[in-house]
Order: C-alpha cells, then structure tokens, then sequence
C-alpha cells in the first residue's frame, strides 16, 4: 500500500509540476501582461516595474522563481495589490470557501443519493421519472440563474437568511444550498447508473438466492458497488467546490476564493493567477489520492497495485 | 411507520418551519441598526486593489481615500466640486498662477496626533515622483516646476522640483506655467499628503510592498481614519478625534462594500443592507423601471466623462477628414441616447462635456445630418458609399458596448450605405490593438481628473500615450502649449476653446455621448450632494431615521 501511495504522490507531483509550465505559458502568451491599462503608463514606469516583479527577466528565470517560492514556502506578492502575499489572500479566502463546499457537499450527498437510488430501485416508475427530470433540471440549471433566484425567494420574499454578504453565522445556507442542488443533480445519476448496474449482477442473484433480504441485498451488497462512480466524482468536486465558486461567490458577496481564479486572470496578476492554479491543481491531485486509497479499500477487485 | 405518527412528525415539522419563518420575518435590517449607530453602508465596486495613495489609480480607491486624506484643498458640504479649505486654511497665487502659497491649518493632525507640516507634503511629492516607486499618478503632478524630470530619473535632486517648504505651515509651489485649476486637481487623492511616521516604520520611502497600508498601522489625516479592513469582504471608517474639524463630522463609520455585481448590489439595496449604492452600479434593465416607479431613491448626475469612438487616422480612407466628418455627422445621438441608452445621458456635441471649467464654453458643432454626411463621403471619392473598403468598429467584449456598435453601424448602413461589423476583444486585447493602431474604429471613454478642459485636451497632443488614433496636428500642439504659457485665464479658455474647435473639425475622434452615473441613495442618508468628479464630502454627511 505505502507502495502505491508513494507511486501516486509522484506522479501527482508531476502533474503539479505540469499546471504550472502549462499556466505559466498560457499567462505569457497571453495579450497585455500586468501593465496593461487604458491610460498609458509612462514607459519609464512600465520599464521600472517590469524589473521590479522580474518581468524583464527569460521564462525560465522567472518560472523557475515561481517553482522555487512553492517549495521554499516563499511565496511572492501579488503584482496587482501591492504588499499582499498570494499566500494571504489564499488562507484568507479558503476557509470562507471551505466553509460553504462541506455543507454543499453534504445537502449534494443528502439529496442525490436517496434521489438515485430511489431512481434505481424502481426503474420507469413515476417515481425513477420524477427524480430524473429534478436531476436533469438541475443539471441544466446555471449557479448564475439559480442562484439569484434563491436569494430572492429566501433571501427578499421570505426573509429567511441575509440576501448576500459574510456578516452571520449563517450565512453559508443560501450558497451552500445552491451548489448542494446543483451537484445532487449529478450525484443522483451516477447513483442511480451505479445502483442499477450493481444490481444487474450475479452475486446480487446469489445473494437474493441465498434468501438475503432485499434489505441487506441493496444496502449491504449493491451499494458498496454503487458509490464507485459517486466516489471517483467525489475527489475532482470537493476539490473544485473547495477552492470556491466565482458565481456563487459573485452573487452571495462572499470572501472566497474562488473569483481571485478569474480576476487574476483578467487583470494580468501573474503572481496571483499562478499561485491559485497550483494550489487548485495540489487539492484535485490530493483528493483524487484520497479517492484512490478509499476505493482500493471498497472495492477489492482494484486492490494497491500501481 | 404508522399514519399517526407519519402526521404527527408532519405537523411538528410545519409547527416548526412556521416558527422559523415568523422568527426570521421581524429580523431588523441591517441599515436600521446601522443608521441608529450612524455608521453608511456603501457598496463600491471592486475590492481595492491598495491603500497607498501613491499606487493605487482606481474608482473605489478613490471614494475610500477621500474619507482617510485630505489635500490642500476639499469638497465644500455645500458643493462637492467646489474648492473648499482642506488641509490648507488658506492660499494665494501670483497673478500668473504660476507661484502658489498654501497656508496648512494650525490645527491640523494626523489621525495618531502628530501634526500635519509643510514637510509631509513635500516628503509625499517626493516619493511620488521617485522613480523607484512606479506611481501610477505621478504625472498628475507635472505641472510642479521640474516634476517630470525627477520622475524621469533625469534630475536626482528633490530640491529642483518646484514644493518648498517656507516653515511648518507654509508651503509653496512654483509650477512650470500659469495653471489656474490647481485647486480643482489639488482634491484629486495624488496630491493628497501620506503620512511618513507610518511609511518609514515598515519599510524605506520608495517600498511598494509594505504593510503600513494595514489597519492599526496606517495614519491618515482625513476626517476618518482606517478600523478595520477585512480583505474582499469590507473596509471600515471610523471617525478620526484628531481631524481638524472632527466637531463637524457627523457619522460615526462609514463601511465600504466592495460588490462588483450590480445585480447583487440591488438586491443587498433592495433587502436593506446597504444605504447606497456605487455609481454607475444599477442594472441597466431596471434604470427605467426605478426612474419611473421609485423616484424618491433613484438617484442620476452628469459625471465629467465622454464615450467616443477613436478613429485610426492612418489608414486609407480615413486620414481624409472628409470621411471622418461624414462618419460624424451620419450618428443620430438623440436617437441613441434617448431610445437605446435610456439613463439620461447627453448626446456629445462636441468633446468636453458641459461644466468641465469655469468660463469654458464647449463648442458643440456636431449635429445629425444625413445629407451633409453623403455630400462629404462622396465628396471624398465615395457616392453613396461606393467602392468604400469593408471596416471593423471594435469593442471590448461587454453586452453595452456591442448595442451601441450595432446601433451606430445601422446608421451608417443606412445613411452612408457603408459595410460595417462589431468587432470583439477582450479587455486586454482591446487595449493592446488600440494601443497599436491595430484597429479601424474603436470604442473609447475618457474620464476627466480635475474641472479644466485640459484634462480632455491634453491627450490628443503629439506624443501623448493616450492618443492612439496616429492624429497629429503642429497647429493643435501649438495651441495647447500657448495654454500652458498664458496667465490670463479668460484668454487660456479662449485658445483652448480655439484647440478644441480645431480637433472637431478634424475629428480624429467620434463623440458619443456624455456620460451620467446612476445610483440607488436612501432618504435616511443626507447631505449627499452631486458632483461631475464624484467627489464627497464625507464630513457633511449624516443619517437621520425616516419619521
């Protein structure tokens, strides 16, 4: 096992690796760069604060200093507000980001996998139908438009919670709830695939055949094999959700992460932009580690070989 | 489970949701506790990039720092554009407006009691033009004698530049021509003064990434000073006891909101979380709506800012000024601004919009006219739009911008007869194409920085950086120069009023229309006056309960 673990942390650290030459490549090769305003800048300025931040330095001196600040836990500041550590702007953001993925991906857990497996236990019932158009809707539903409307229904009509903001204790509910209803969609599929599929199978007959209960037949056997895919879906989501929501974030007012991935983007804030992609791309490939050891434990049949 | 339970748990679970619900319905909100506190929640745009008044060059920094600093001069509560006593009582000129004495308060403080001296002005010019800063602003003090060559490295000895210091509430300026709207730019936040105790404790004087930006560290000298400051999620004021005339200020705090979303700024307004909204912030779908329904909140004001199309004078046929002049006056202004626009904004007749300086009178020749327009275009070899060469109007990729592009393009369509399409680029490649005269037609907008007309004129000089259209004109340089030299101030308006007759005849440049800001203000909130530079008077505002 330690083996495997070992095996995987390499290769995800070469994945790490990779994120960073693709994003650095993209970020240079991208029109403007960090200067670039509607007033013109004063070409002495411009050229003073090009070798300030290194900019005037070759790619592989600067991505080399991107690199080398990661491992030494020096991390640079951001090019587009001065004296602010990208390092800080992530630990401030993240915990307000954390704060809404666990909770969304509990109400996503608690509402798909029911849905799904209902789906499933009953298939081309009026209840497998009803739960699938939800799904589907959900699916199809944007954060941008089902958002807002959650705001306006708990936040404006009903007064339950605040329409916006990260003022009260509860504040997580109304964006939590909209990525949970969100993911259930997703989670609700591939739970009822799972579930149906699982219950295709021939030890289910002979477990049925041995007289188990229905009972013990969906919720001892089948469903371990159901939550594989829920599982491999799990890993990149709470790695995602984790890391913030520009939309959700946007229309809640919250301090999170996630919009600093567009608006680095947008503003040239190399520095920034970089950081949080690296650290988005160390959580996908943590998560997905995690995703692994746990389905090597469920599932015997992938077992710990590399 | 059995059917009386079911019910009885169903009930239970209804019992209690209704609890909820009444409990949550008779929350109070928040601008009610907030208004009782006198503490204005304002929504204002984006996070702030910085607090250092040398690095920053956005709006909301802007609103911020006007609340922290004060110049030498300030907003009057009666008039926000006006030239009020700041942290000068009192100044005189020359009669060339080339020497300027300010006499700085006597009680004048820094928000941790030190007293605010001749030499904290200095001491901020010095390290906004020190190169090694990279100041974004530091143009805006060119006019000071010599300014511009230390900026530039090509002088190192401060004490050229034209700021001296006579004694500790003395200062003096010697600029480099007669400049009568000093004051108007000394209210812009890169004349403010910053406080060197609180700089030099966390770094050296030219140090960008220090922390004395922080609450707890940073000084001010304005009529509030810095609590607390919670990254991208809010910025408190609260007011500061040493302010000169901290007896006239009347609000507590003021928290800044930095909601970038106009649709989540309004319904943070609409659900009572905030007592006004930033400027320019309404959705453009409800202008309409809450003009006509909800006039006691909507709030409207010209702001000093054109948006024009910039036209790249060095391709063929548009170096021929007939053209550009046909392209001018094929544009029905009032059609646009008053059926697709819909927020009140002003067809541009001319460049500056109206009130940008005293005695300035905005020359305003443009005008619809089709027949003129086609007289022209086939004057200039094309009838009727014959043999014209297929060309771009390019925008920045947002849903306003692209409505307007049409609209203008159906007008010369049909008027000129001519081939027309939008073209869409990002923000940064936008910038880059206009930069690079890699563009036939382009959007543009232009915000002034002080009350003079200057601040629209001067970009369209030769070498300017902001000119980007490949126009030259030795006569227009020659004009705006003359300005610079002339002590008379009537006269300076006459030859700048002379330059800008000049640049709407050659129209290297397409005026649209003339900018207004909408936003959402509350009764409880008052003194809150318009202004064309949307400068505030914090001192004077108060939040008094509705009755």
């Amino acid at each position: 096992m330690l083996r495997f673990i070992f095996s995987r942390v390499v290769q995800g650290i070469g994945v790490i690796l990779a994120v960073i030459v693709i994003t650095f490549a993209l970020l240079k090769l991208s029109p403007g760069g960090p200067f670039n305003k509607e007033r013109a800048m004063q070409p002495q300025t411009l050229a003073m604060l090009e070798a300030y931040y290194g900019l005037d330095q070759p790619w592989h001196v600067q991505l080399w200093r991107h690199i080398k600040g990661y491992v030494t836990f020096n991390f640079p500041d951001s090019i587009k507000m001065p004296g602010r550590g990208v390092d800080e702007i992530i630990a401030q953001g993240f915990p307000v980001s954390a704060s809404i993925a666990i909770p969304a991906l509990l109400i996503a857990l608690a509402v798909g996998i029911p849905l799904g497996a209902i789906a499933a236990l009953k298939p081309h019932s009026l209840e497998d139908r009803t739960s699938m158009v939800l799904a589907t809707l959900g699916l199809c539903m944007p954060s941008l438009v089902l958002g807002p409307l959650i705001a306006m229904i708990f936040g404006m009509k009903l007064r339950w919670f605040n329409v916006s903001g990260w003022y009260d204790a509860d504040d997580w509910v109304l964006p939590a709830a909209t990525l949970g209803i969100i993911y259930s969609a997703y989670i609700a599929r591939l739970t009822r695939g799972g579930l149906r599929e699982a219950l295709a199978q021939d030890f289910i007959r002979t477990a049925r055949a041995k007289g188990a209960s229905e009972r013990a037949v969906v919720f001892r056997h089948a469903f371990k094999l159901a939550c594989l895919p829920v599982l491999n879906f799990l890993g990149p989501t709470a790695a995602g959700l984790l890391t913030g929501s520009f939309v959700v974030e946007t229309v809640f007012q919250l301090p999170g992460l996630g919009q600093h991935f567009i608006s680095a983007a947008v503003n040239g804030d190399h520095n920034l932009a970089m950081a949080t992609t690296a650290f988005y791309a160390t959580l996908i490939v943590g998560f997905n580690l995690l995703v692994d050891v746990t389905q090597a434990v469920l599932n015997p049949k992938i077992g710990f070989k590399s | 489970m059995s059917w009386p339970a079911r019910t009885i748990l169903l009930l239970i679970a209804l019992a209690g949701l209704f609890w909820f619900h009444s409990a949550r319905q008779h929350r109070v909100p928040r601008i009610d506790a907030a208004t009782k506190n006198k503490t204005l929640i304002i929504g204002n745009g984006s996070e702030p990039a910085t607090l250092d008044l040398h690095l920053a060059n956005g709006q909301p920094e802007h609103h911020i720092f006007t609340a922290l600093f004060e110049g030498l001069v300030a907003p009057t509560p009666e008039n926000a554009d006006a030239n009020g006593p700041g942290a000068a009582a009192s100044w005189e000129h020359s009669p060339d407006f080339v020497t300027w004495t300010f006499h700085l308060q006597p009680r004048g403080k820094w928000s941790d009691g030190t007293p605010v001296t001749a030499g904290d002005f200095a001491y901020s010019y010095q390290r906004e033009l020190t190169p090694e800063l990279g100041a974004d602003y530091a143009s805006m003090l060119y006019p000071l004698l010599n300014a511009e060559a230390f900026n530039k490295g090509e002088i190192t000895d401060f004490s050229k530049v034209g700021v001296r210091v006579l004694d500790d509430h003395t200062l003096q300026f010697t600029l480099k021509g007669p400049t009568p709207y000093l004051p108007s730019m000394l209210k812009h936040y890169s004349w403010f003064p910053v406080p060197r105790q609180a700089i030099e404790r966390f770094g050296k004087m030219a140090d960008r990434d220090t922390k004395w930006t922080r609450p707890g560290n940073m000084v001010s000298n304005g009529p509030f000073q810095l609590k607390e400051w919670r990254f991208t999620h809010s910025i408190t004021v609260e007011r500061n006891p040493h302010y000169w005339d901290a007896a006239s200020v009347k609000l507590n705090q003021i928290v800044f909101l930095p909601i970038a979303n106009s649709g989540t700024e309004d319904r943070a307004f609409n659900a009572g979380q905030i007592h006004v909204t930033m400027p320019g912030g309404v959705p453009l779908d409800k202008i309409p709506v809450y003009r006509a329904e909800r006039p006691e909140l909507y709030q409207q004001e010209p702001v000093l800012s054109t948006y024009f199309y910039r036209i790249n004078t060095t391709r063929k046929p548009f170096d021929d000024k007939r053209v550009r002049k046909a392209l001018a006056l094929a544009i029905d202004r009032d059609s646009l601004t008053r059926n697709i626009l819909r927020a009140g904004q002003k067809p541009a007749l001319g460049l500056t919009p109206p009130g940008c300086g005293e005695g300035y009178d905005t020359p305003m020749p443009l005008k619809f006219d089709p027949a003129e327009a086609r007289r022209l275009l086939a004057e200039a070899g094309f009838p009727n739009g014959k043999g014209f060469p297929k060309f771009e109007i390019l925008i920045n990729t947002m849903e306003a911008h692209r409505t307007i592009a049409e609209a203008i393009m159906a007008m010369w369509e049909k008027h000129l007869n001519l081939p027309v399409t939008v073209l869409n680029q990002d923000w940064s490649v936008y910038l880059k194409s206009t930069r690079d005269l890699d563009y036939t037609v382009a959007r543009a907008g232009w915000v002034g920085d002080y009350l003079d007309p200057f601040t629209f004129l001067s970009i369209w000089q030769k070498d300017d950086g902001n000119n980007n259209t490949g126009w030259t004109s030795a006569r227009y340089d020659s004009l705006m120069a003359a300005s610079c030299q002339e002590p008379d101030a009537m006269k300076r308006m006459a030859v700048m009023r002379q330059a800008e007759e000049l640049l709407l005849d050659e129209l290297p440049f397409l005026p649209i229309y003339w900018y207004v800001v909408s936003y959402m203000k509350r009764p409880e909130v008052k003194g809150w006056m318009p202004s064309l530079l949307e400068h505030r008077c914090y001192k004077a505002l108060d939040l008094i309960p509705a009755p």
